[in-house]
C-alpha cells in the first residue's frame, strides 16, 4: 500500500512547526494512526509536518500542583515513568494497555488524543483525571478542559493552525485511587469499552468512558450515584453507565452488548477504587 | 525527494527517497535487505518489526524519512561476528518457526525484550509477543524459544 505524494518537514521547535503548519498540512507524531490512513489513501495531506523529535513537546515533569506531560511523549515513556506511577498510576496501568509494545514505542498522548479514535484509550484517562489540553497556534496559546475536548467521531475542539504541546493535570491528593478497566478488541488491541475511574479522599468520582458512543465522554449519573461506595451503590452506579446515551455499533459488538459490557467494566472499575 | 542518512546494521547509507517510502520498503528495495517482513501492513502482524534507535518498531508504518538520523537493526544484523544471537539460536533449537514468515519480527520483538526482562514468565512473553501474529498458530514453541533464550543468556551460554 502505497501513500499519496507529500512533502515532509521536521522542525526543532513547536513555532517551527506553526510556521510549517499550512492548510493542506498534517501533523505527525507516532504515526500509528496517520500513516496506515495514508496507505489506504484516505487522507491526502500536501505535506507532513513531524513534530515527533521536539524537545519541548517532550517530557513529564511536575509543575507545582500539576503534572505535565508533553504532546510527544510516548506511551512507552509515560507508563515506565516514576512521576506517573506516584501520582497518575492509571497512566501506567492504561498505557499498558494500549496497542502492542511496537505501538507504544511510537504512538503518543497528543497524537491519540488529537485524533480522538472513539476507542482509544487516553481520552477516558485523561477526562478521568481532570486534563487540560494546552495548544498553541501563531496567535498564541489556549487551554481547553478535556470533558469539552472531545466533541464527536475522531473531532476535537482542537481549530485549524493548532498544535496541542502539553496536557496538564492536577497532582491528585494523597489518598486518591483510580483505576482503568478496558475490554480489548484482541486483532487491534482498541477497547471495545474502556472505563477510567478515580475515587478522590472525600468519596466524590470521576467516571469517563470509552469505545462506549462516538466520543469519549465522563458519565456524571454514575460518578452521582455511587454515594457511600457501599456494593449495592457501585451496583447501582454501574446500572446507570452510559444512561440515555446513543451507543456505538459495530461488527465486534452490538449495541445491547457493548453497554452490557460498559455498565460490567464500570462495575470493575468501582469495586477496584472502593477501598 | 528527500535525502536521509540511516545506519543500518552498523553501516551508513545515504540515500534520496519519497517521503512517502515506508521504512519497510526501503529496507527491502533499496538497501536489499528483505530479512523484514511485510505482512498485513496495517501495523498489527509485527511481521516488519526491526530496531530503531534500541527500540523494536513496526517498520510498515514508520516513513524512511522519519529513519533520517537513526540507527537501525535488522534480522540481518543481529547475529554478531558470526554468532547468532541468543534469540535466533533459540528459535532454532526449539524449532520456533513452522513457515517462517513472522519468525524475524518475533525474533526483533523477542531480543528487544528480553533487553528489559531478562528473567521473563511464560505469561510475560506471551504478553510482550502480543503485536506479533502467527498464522502457523506455533505460538508454544516460540515461546519456549524465547525461554531457551532467556535461560541461555543469564547462564552465559552464550555472549
Amino acid at each position: 500500500m502505497i501513500s499519496y505524494a507529500f512533502d515532509y518537514a521536521r522542525p526543532t521547535t513547536v513555532e517551527d512547526a506553526l510556521a510549517q503548519l499550512d492548510d493542506d498540512a498534517k501533523l505527525l507524531a507516532g504515526g500509528h494512526s496517520l500513516i496506515p490512513a495514508l496507505k489506504l489513501r484516505l487522507s491526502a495531506p500536501a505535506k507532513l509536518v513531524d513534530i515527533a523529535r521536539i524537545p519541548a513537546l517532550k517530557g513529564i515533569r511536575q509543575d507545582g500542583n500539576e503534572l505535565v506531560i508533553g504532546a510527544a511523549t510516548t506511551h512507552k515513556e509515560i507508563l515506565s515513568s516514576d512521576l506517573i506511577k506516584e501520582h497518575l498510576p492509571m497512566f501506567a496501568e492504561g498505557a499498558a494497555l494500549i496497542g502492542d509494545p511496537m505501538i507504544r514505542y511510537k504512538g503518543t498522548i497528543g497524537g491519540s488524543i488529537a485524533h480522538a479514535d472513539p476507542s482509544a484509550d487516553w481520552p477516558a484517562m485523561v477526562i478521568a483525571a481532570e486534563g487540560t489540553v494546552v495548544v498553541q497556534s501563531k496567535s498564541g496559546t489556549r487551554s481547553i478542559a478535556a470533558d469539552d475536548f472531545f466533541t464527536g467521531f475522531y473531532m476535537t475542539a482542537l481549530e485549524e493552525g493548532e498544535i496541542i504541546t502539553e496536557i496538564r493535570f492536577p497532582v491528585p491528593a494523597e489518598g486518591t485511587r483510580m483505576t482503568y478497566q478496558k475490554f480489548t478488541q484482541p486483532a487491534s488491541r482498541f477497547a471495545i469499552v474502556g472505563c477510567a475511574a478515580v475515587r478522590k479522599p472525600d468519596g466524590s468520582a470521576r467516571v469517563a468512558f470509552t469505545g462506549v458512543s462516538d466520543a469519549a465522554f465522563r458519565d456524571t449519573g454514575v460518578e452521582e450515584a455511587v454515594g457511600d461506595w457501599s456494593t449495592a451503590a457501585i451496583e447501582a452506579a454501574a446500572a446507570k453507565t452510559a444512561e440515555g446515551m446513543e451507543l456505538n455499533v459495530d461488527h465486534f459488538a452490538s449495541e445491547a452488548y457493548r453497554h452490557h459490557l460498559a455498565r460490567v467494566y464500570c462495575k470493575r472499575a468501582l469495586v477496584a477504587i472502593s477501598e | 525527494m528527500a535525502q536521509i542518512t540511516v545506519k543500518v546494521n552498523g553501516k551508513e547509507h545515504t540515500s534520496e527517497v519519497e517521503p512517502r517510502l515506508l521504512l519497510s520498503h526501503y529496507l527491502r528495495d533499496v538497501l536489499n535487505l528483505t530479512g523484514t517482513h511485510i505482512g498485513c501492513d496495517t501495523s498489527s502482524c509485527g511481521s516488519c518489526t526491526i530496531h530503531m534507535d534500541g527500540m523494536a518498531v513496526k517498520s510498515c508504518s514508520i516513513l524512511a524519512v522519519q529513519a533520517d538520523g537513526s540507527e537501525v537493526t535488522t534480522i540481518e544484523g543481529l547475529a554478531t561476528n558470526g554468532q547468532l544471537h541468543p534469540v535466533q539460536e533459540g528459535f532454532k533449537e526449539c524449532h520456533g518457526l513452522q513457515c517462517g514468515f513472522c519468525t524475524t519480527g518475533m525474533i526483533m520483538s523477542a531480543a528487544d525484550f528480553l533487553n528489559q526482562n531478562p528473567d521473563p514468565t511464560e505469561a510475560e512473553i506471551r504478553h510482550a509477543l502480543e503485536g506479533n501474529f502467527c498464522r502457523c498458530t506455533g505460538y508454544h514453541n516460540i515461546v519456549r524459544s524465547v525461554q531457551w533464550a532467556a535461560n541461555a543468556m543469564s547462564e552465559g551460554v552464550i555472549e
